[in-house]
């Protein structure tokens, strides 16, 4: 059966499965539209709330990049998954026993402020929009490649069935569906590398083969391999990477802290019942990424060497185009690799210096694998399946919360106080439905590069709520106007920034005129940094915050039960 | 359920905040520290067919992570039992 029909079949049974488990498990209430009554064990909690995180940029693009970045990839790795540390260590515990279904329902009461919640609101959507536009599209670049319709028709079918299960489904549709596309995420994720890496280095492990001999014999480390081709064909080494140390230090740092921020992913921890459970979740949830994220760098040098060698042959001599695989004339349809013959040999060349005549995006890398590596067709009718669920388990997930995020922040707490539990679950799923179209539209017209907007989601969690929750909890005396000042100064900061590099002025986005040679992906650690300072001094003129709150506090800090103690 | 005097439950909070702050060293030292700001020393190593440095940067620290938070629980949980607050 041709790679086509496989794909069909494989990518349809697993919506059949996620949409009849949405079904099945249709919200009746408000409550259980939102947190899934709280009765989600912690594994199950753990596999969702990994498939929430893991979205179409860790899925689709993070190996590719990583393939050509090398050294600096780590980025991305150690960003995301130590961003798990700090929300397991200092937020999940203690944001679960306060007991709200969202984060600006947490900066609402624990900073006694209409406008503390109106602001938390409008960065909790600004934050979700920005992030579900992204994989808005990269559902859409799925659909067209591998069932060969117009980006625009796949795009359209990802809205359709993404608005289908938020709606109906709620958070616990989501959270028995995400179970169900992490196990399919991860599978699709781990068959292609473990059949790459036995055929590269003979380990079933790709994590091992990561840092193994070549399988031909040669006694040579892979990584020493491509270590030396990347030397000879112009590039900087693998291992070691382009860009300066501080810039790799305060990206890894936005990315750790807008991981911790994200709202999509704290809400999640609302979901278990007892605060062990939630500190639990969020380490099984880290154990499960973990796998992907271990996988995806040995993925992104296999990867490599197997692109340098099919395209410049084996004697790095250049491959004839008529003799070329057919991956290559496949993607190059899509426009996604081009080949210039500049030395008119009729041979492909890839280099990092004038020789180059190949033009690769870097996120086919993962979808191409498998072709590259000449697996069979089921395979990469698979990795379809497991792209698909990454997208749409984080845009259901982020959709989720821009639908509270109306309904209960802003409608119920703020405009309309008086409103019915049904009332406001048609609003939900109204708000569900506008956002769906918005993001479709964006998905449809990206405003940017993929990536570009996803580092702008998460400048702007590191800078606006992280300083925020973290003050919320470990410093009682913190008051409202010092908490509402952090919170915008430090959005204003990043905003800023990132839009004049990005959008106002891209020509001047060079080392030389950045902030202490500070990327505006990495901007967003500065931006916190500006957030905290900002609220301390506010605070220092404006005098602790009341005595209730910090008696709300105190009580956030102790497990359930344990209140009575201090209410003498 | 409930802490048997103010001074355990200052205590509790006391313990509470320690553990976190000895794991987030260890979190900052195997990420930012071997991971980053040492990578150039520690490349100098050779571990099976890895750079150390660039091991950390791109499995190790995971691991790290992992047995982190793992560890986290199992404390918090001792933690909540020696000042009889574990839920039940």
């Amino acid at each position: 059966m041709d790679v086509q029909i496989l794909t069909f079949i494989i990518v349809g049974a697993s919506f059949l499965l996620y949409i009849g488990i949405a079904v099945w498990a249709r919200a009746g209430s408000t409550n259980e539209f939102y947190v899934a009554g709280g009765g989600v064990h912690p594994i199950a909690n753990g596999m969702a709330t990994a498939a929430d995180w893991m979205s179409a940029a860790s899925f689709i693009s993070m190996a590719g990049l990583i393939s050509f970045m090398g050294y600096d990839g780590a980025v991305y790795l150690l960003g995301w998954t130590g961003g798990y540390v700090l929300l397991a260590l200092c937020l999940a515990p203690y944001l679960r026993k306060f007991g709200k279904f969202t984060v600006p329902d947490f900066i609402g009461d624990r900073y006694y402020s209409q406008t503390a919640r109106t602001v938390a609101v409008i960065c909790a959507i600004f934050v979700c929009f920005t992030y579900v536009a992204g994989q808005m599209r990269g559902v859409g670049v799925v659909f067209s490649r591998f069932l060969e319709v117009d980006i625009v028709s796949g795009v359209v079918i990802g809205m359709a069935i993404v608005f289908f299960y938020t709606v109906l489904g709620g958070m616990k549709g989501i959270t028995y569906t995400q179970v169900a596309q992490y196990c399919v995420l991860i599978f699709a994720y781990l068959v292609p590398t473990i059949f790459i890496s036995m055929i590269v280095t003979g380990h079933i492990l790709p994590q091992t083969g990561f840092g193994a001999t070549l399988a031909d014999g040669s006694g040579v480390y892979m990584l020493d391999k491509l270590d030396g081709l990347s030397l000879e064909l112009g590039f900087n080494e693998y291992t070691t990477g382009n860009k300066s140390m501080i810039d790799v230090f305060c990206i890894t740092a936005a990315l750790m802290v807008g991981t911790a921020g994200l709202p999509h992913v704290i809400v999640r921890f609302f979901t278990v019942p007892k605060v062990r459970d939630a500190r639990y979740s969020a380490g099984w949830a880290l154990a499960f990424i973990a796998i992907l994220y271990t996988t995806a760098p040995s993925l992104a040098s296999f990867g490599r060497v197997n692109m340098i060698e099919t395209i410049n042959g084996t004697d790095q001599m250049g491959t004839n185009y008529s003799e070329a695989p057919s991956w290559i004339t496949n993607w190059e349809k899509t426009g996604l690799i081009t080949w210039d013959d500049k030395n008119n040999d009729g041979k492909m060349f890839y280099s990092g210096d004038e020789r180059n005549e190949m033009d690769v995006d870097r996120d086919i890398m993962v979808m191409a694998n498998p072709e590259i590596a000449n697996l069979p067709a089921w395979v990469i009718a698979l990795v379809a399946a497991g792209g698909v669920a990454a997208a749409l388990s984080t845009s259901a997930g982020l959709l989720l919360v821009i639908s509270t995020s109306v309904s209960h922040d802003l409608l119920k707490r703020n405009l309309m106080p008086d409103i019915t539990d049904r009332k406001e679950l048609f609003y939900a799923r109204l708000a569900a439905g506008v956002a769906i179209c918005i993001a479709g539209y964006f998905g449809i017209n990206p405003p940017g590069f993929v990536a570009q907007v996803v580092a702008f989601a998460f400048g702007l969690a590191a800078s606006s709520f992280f300083p925020a929750i973290i003050m919320g909890i470990f410093m009682k005396r913190m008051n409202d106007k010092g908490a509402i000042a952090g919170m915008l100064a430090g959005i204003t900061f990043t905003t800023a920034y990132i839009i004049y590099f990005k959008f106002v002025n891209p020509a001047a986005n060079v080392p030389e005129n950045w902030l202490f040679e500070i990327s505006p992906e990495g901007i967003g650690t500065i931006g916190m940094l500006v957030n905290f300072a900002v609220a301390l001094v506010v605070l220092k003129f404006t005098g602790d915050s009341p005595e209730e709150i910090q008696q709300l506090v105190e009580d956030i800090r102790y497990p359930k039960g344990s209140g009575e103690a201090s209410a003498h | 359920m409930a802490f048997k005097t103010e001074e355990d439950k200052k205590a509790y909070w006391r313990d509470n905040l320690s553990l976190m702050l000895k794991l987030l060293i260890v979190w900052f030292v195997v990420s930012f520290g071997f991971g980053i700001l040492l990578v150039d020393v520690l490349n100098e190593v050779r571990f099976f067919g890895f750079k150390l440095g660039f091991w950390f940067a791109q499995q190790g620290a995971i691991y790290v992570f992992v047995a982190l938070i793992f560890v986290y629980v199992r404390q918090m949980n001792v933690l909540d039992k020696r000042y009889g607050v574990d839920e039940e």
